[in-house]
């Protein structure tokens, strides 16, 4: 039958991808809208802790980071290998803590400041006596909630 | 010179998809996806003055004292324990079942859903570190008592209402923070001599 006969030769027919940019675009706008930019450099080594009761950080805009850990290996030649504190991009004392809480409240909007929440990002290595420093820096500046941030043990 | 219509070329958007995948590519990698979790805590206020700091007497039974020293030993309540054992020890501390004459007091309270029930309202856990303690250990005595309260809410939660704490209304919620409020004191950190 006609139907069935392999007459000439056949060309595979060319794949239409006009609609590849718009599908790239998607996956673009998806990606946007789901993660949030990394805001630091990193300049501290850390490795959260583990633990199960662990609750999720609402609002990003609310939270400011501090970091405390090993500095990385490139900057361990200048700052030594004890335990630093990180705020923004730089290394700090302990003492500079209170000003940087302040500092992120001014930035923040008025109906928000009371929301205002610290995530400590500490390694699982360090010794309590940083970290109740910078406990006591928060106390002092109002800086109340915090979260000990931490990975989902399973 | 001209004559007759110019078709407009069409513009080649061929390469539309490569501008896209880069800037697909760029995204990817500024920007990071962890959703991040954590244990939240809340601290307490600045003391005012020190002076008045003493006043608050808070009896013996109430207490129990979670210590860790900078080996990351834990002692509870003058024992030396497991931090395995931690958490049916902080169960037990906070609910007191059997109305024990060495755990916290019980006062009778007003709560929604519940009628006037028996609560131990009074008991504080007050956890204590070195300053060589490590984080790690810090964070594993906070959890162990988290979920203490967590276990004990999620108990009542199922015996009250016959369902999770999790799928409890806000109303309900409340009641049974109530019931089990959380009062985990970090005491004043203190030096004990040098590193």
């Amino acid at each position: 039958m006609g139907k069935f006969n392999k007459t000439g030769k056949r060309e595979m027919p060319e794949l239409n991808t006009s609609s590849l940019p718009d599908l790239i675009f998607t996956m673009l706008f998806f990606f946007m809208i789901v993660t949030t930019m990394r805001e630091v450099t990193l300049k501290v080594q850390f490795r959260v802790p583990q633990a199960t009761e662990l609750e999720k950080l609402e609002k990003k805009s609310l939270v400011s980071f501090i970091y405390i850990g090993k500095p990385l290996k490139e900057f361990q030649k200048t700052m030594g290998t004890t335990d630093r504190i990180q705020l923004n991009d730089k290394f700090a004392e302990s003492s500079e803590v209170q000003d940087y809480i302040f500092q992120e409240r001014e930035n923040m909007k008025e109906e928000d400041k009371p929301f205002m929440t610290v995530s400590l990002k500490v390694d699982a290595d360090t010794k309590m006596g940083i970290v109740t420093e910078v406990k006591q820096a928060l106390r002092q500046a109002y800086a109340l909630k915090i979260n000990y941030s931490a990975t989902q043990r399973l | 010179m001209a004559k007759g219509k110019r078709k407009v070329p069409g513009i080649n958007a061929s390469s539309t998809a490569d501008i896209s995948f880069i800037l697909f590519i760029f995204f990817l990698i500024t920007t990071s996806m962890d959703t991040d979790r954590g244990l939240a805590r809340r601290l307490p206020p600045p003391p005012e003055n020190t002076e008045n700091q003493e006043d608050v007497i808070v009896k013996e039974r109430n207490v129990l004292q979670v210590r860790i020293n900078k080996d990351d030993q834990l002692m509870v309540g003058g024992e030396w324990f497991d931090i395995k054992q931690l958490r049916e020890r902080a169960k037990e501390f906070i609910s007191n079942p059997n109305n024990d004459e060495n755990l916290p007091e019980k006062h009778a309270k007003q709560l929604p859903f519940f009628g006037n029930v028996m609560v131990t309202d009074k008991h504080v856990i007050s956890v204590q570190n070195d300053v060589g303690t490590s984080y790690n250990m810090y964070i594993q005595v906070q959890n162990e008592l988290v979920a203490a309260y967590n276990e004990l809410r999620n108990e009542l939660a199922m015996a009250q209402f016959g369902k999770s704490l999790a799928e409890c209304s806000e109303d309900e919620k409340k009641a049974i923070t109530d019931y089990y409020p959380q009062k985990i004191s970090e005491a004043e950190p203190k030096k004990y001599g040098g590193k």
